[in-house]
């Protein structure tokens, strides 16, 4: 686990362009690109209550993200500053495939 | 009764089109025997044992499916290392359950809460979670690894089939698939598509018996144990299908249809963005009609400005160069809309509705406009209004556009005012049609012939009178048509009656060039247009 006290805490935002939301195809590929970090990584979609742990797919899917929406990001861990901008590029590009 | 199925007929929902005539092979979920459950830690262990199994097992059906089939999976085995969700599990485990017990909970929780979104496509993912549990619950029970023997050219039949069981069986020798429940927009539906394996759904209870079964996938039709009589039909069935399917299929890569020598433009309408993923959408010479109300169904609240543009851009990047009609919001009518189209009106298919409705929100169309006018710089980009009466509702539209891109082009923003037409469904406009000063028209063929018959169309009883084919409504089209011709504006059908084969003749002979289609329809409407060019008749 890591704690707060050790880093700073890293956020972004991105709109989801993906035609049909977050459907199977980019939730795989959004926990596999965020299990590639070290760091903490938690998404919502924006507004949302509860944030979410990026690394499960379940999860993810559960959010049930809608076009359109808009994804808030944080991340908090040594490479937490990349992390999110390897996330938002995911998500903004339409999770092009060979990404993730 | 004893078992005798011999002969009967079952209707469920198409998934898959084409014929197999084979062997019935029923295919059970497994119940299986009951596990004896060991200690905390060995349960652990023997669920740990098999999840790396099944991610074997699955990852090697993957690699050997390849394509659209190794993507369906890889979501199966992202599932397996979501940590999140299996520590949940040995958590369950070291509270005393069994793991297959254990496993099954939370893997039913999921399926569960995926059954009941209100997206089709969530509820499909269901059976992925449903064919991830039974394959781990089967290892668990020591009766994993024995691969479906099908023998080849059988119809399998089961309640739901999911797609590693669908993989696992050898298709070579042709065969189709007869599901009791099931959907048409499950995995296992769209890798039947793509390997051309018949397939129904939705056929509900049939007898637990039958040795034979003939599966008629355009039909959606099941019938066991038939008579050499009802064999002969099928084949006859199957023979046509097989020889239309072929020739429809070479026609639709020909560029471009025509008939009498004069070119028959073949455009596609679509409701929604995902409808370019048809395989035949490809050879269209554009969209016709770009529905945009699903654009409104979406969400509680309205689409902003950039939810629509990047909707609009991803469609006209798909066309490249070839023309886009997007239609504005059509709302009202039998197309209500909360917070958008009024309530309680008594009449809602005569009331405020189409362009009414957009000129009396323009907080909504606005957005809509600036969204359209963003788009417009992007491609080849017509845009139409719907339920138009008079031509100053056109004019008041298109100073609100003109003065929006205005707006726009001031902030520095690209845009532009795109071409504008509108469609011809109500009588008036049809009648009137030289006074408008349109760009192009579109012949709404549904509301025209409701309004025109003074039919509703919803109305069952009616049925008889709601005759496209009426001479009344055939020469308003044919009025439409002449005067586009004269005029040297283009004008095109976009209603059923196009996608109609028996409807082809007389719009040809109204003077209709131009016509837009569902993307299923494209081929068979391509083929009819060619027999009918070189003199034959609808087919």
């Amino acid at each position: 686990m890591l704690d707060k006290a050790d880093g700073q805490i890293f956020t972004g935002s991105v709109r989801l362009v993906h035609a049909v939301g977050m459907h199977a195809r980019p939730a795989v590929k959004l926990t596999k690109l965020a299990k590639k970090f070290q760091a903490q990584i938690s998404v919502r979609v924006a507004g949302a209550p509860e944030w979410i742990n990026a690394k499960s797919v379940a999860k993810i899917m559960a959010m049930r993200a809608a076009h359109g929406s808009t994804i808030e990001i944080k991340a908090s861990g040594s490479d937490a500053e990349a992390a999110i901008a390897a996330l938002v590029d995911l998500v903004a590009s339409d999770f092009p495939d060979g990404a993730g | 009764m004893q078992g005798s199925a011999a002969g009967l007929a079952y209707r469920g929902r198409t998934a898959s089109i084409g014929f197999a005539h084979g062997p019935l092979v029923r295919v059970d979920a497994g119940a299986g025997g009951e596990r004896v459950a060991g200690t905390l830690v060995e349960e652990a262990l023997a669920l740990r044992k098999a999840i790396d199994l099944a991610s074997g097992q699955i990852a090697d059906l993957a690699a050997s499916a390849g394509g659209e089939a190794a993507q369906i999976l890889e979501f199966q085995v992202a599932l397996l290392e979501d940590e999140d969700l299996i520590e949940a599990i040995f958590a369950s485990i070291g509270e005393g359950r069994p793991a297959d017990v254990a496993w099954r909970a939370t893997l039913d929780e999921q399926i569960a809460a995926y059954n009941s979104a209100e997206d089709e496509y969530l509820q499909a993912r269901s059976s992925d979670l449903a064919d991830l549990r039974d394959r781990v619950v089967h290892i668990l029970r020591g009766d994993a690894g024995e691969p479906l023997k099908i023998p080849s050219g059988g119809v399998v039949c089961a309640d739901d089939l999911p797609p590693s069981r669908f993989l696992e069986i050898d298709w070579s020798g042709g065969g189709g698939l007869a599901l009791l429940h099931g959907s048409p927009t499950s995995h296992v539906a769209m890798l039947a598509r793509a390997r051309g394996i018949p397939m129904v759904v939705q056929l509900g209870a049939i007898p637990d018996a039958g040795a034979t079964a003939l599966l008629d996938g355009e039909g959606a039709t099941l019938e066991l144990d038939p008579s050499a009589e009802q064999v002969r039909i099928f084949e006859k069935r199957r023979e046509s299908h097989r020889k239309s399917r072929a020739s429809a299929r070479a026609i639709l890569r020909r560029p471009t249809a025509s008939w009498r020598g004069e070119h028959i433009k073949l455009l596609i309408n679509i409701q929604r963005v995902d409808d370019l993923d048809h395989a035949d959408a490809q050879y269209a010479d554009g969209i016709g009609l770009m529905r945009t109300e699903f654009l409104l169904s979406r969400r509680s609240e309205l689409p902003d400005e950039e939810t629509q543009f990047q909707a609009y851009d991803s469609v006209l990047r798909w066309a490249g160069q070839r023309p886009v009609t997007i239609r504005t919001f059509d709302a009202g009518g039998d197309k209500p809309v909360p917070g958008f189209t009024f309530d309680g009106e008594a009449n809602p298919f005569l009331g405020v509705r189409g362009l009414r409705l957009c000129l009396a929100r323009p907080e909504i169309f606005t957005v809509q406009l600036r969204a359209l006018a963003r788009a417009a710089v992007r491609g080849n980009l017509k845009v139409m209004f719907p339920m138009v009466t008079s031509a100053d509702e056109l004019e008041a539209g298109r100073k609100l556009f003109a003065d929006i891109v205005q707006r726009l082009q001031a902030d520095g923003i690209a845009a532009k005012l795109p071409e504008l037409g509108i469609m011809v469904e109500v009588p008036a406009a049809a009648l009137a049609i030289a006074s408008f000063k349109a760009s192009f028209f579109s012949i709404g063929s549904n509301d025209l012939a409701q309004y025109v018959l003074a039919c509703d169309r919803s109305n069952g009883a009616l049925a008889p009178l709601m005759d496209p084919l009426h001479p009344a409504v055939l020469e308003l089209i044919a009025r439409t048509a002449e005067h586009g011709r004269r005029a040297g504006i283009s004008v095109s059908l976009c209603g059923d009656m196009a996608g109609d084969p028996r409807c082809l003749p007389a719009l040809l002979n109204c003077g209709l060039r131009e016509l837009s289609v569902n993307a299923s329809a494209l081929a068979q409407i391509k083929q009819t247009i060619d027999r009918l060019s070189s003199g034959g008749s609808v087919g």
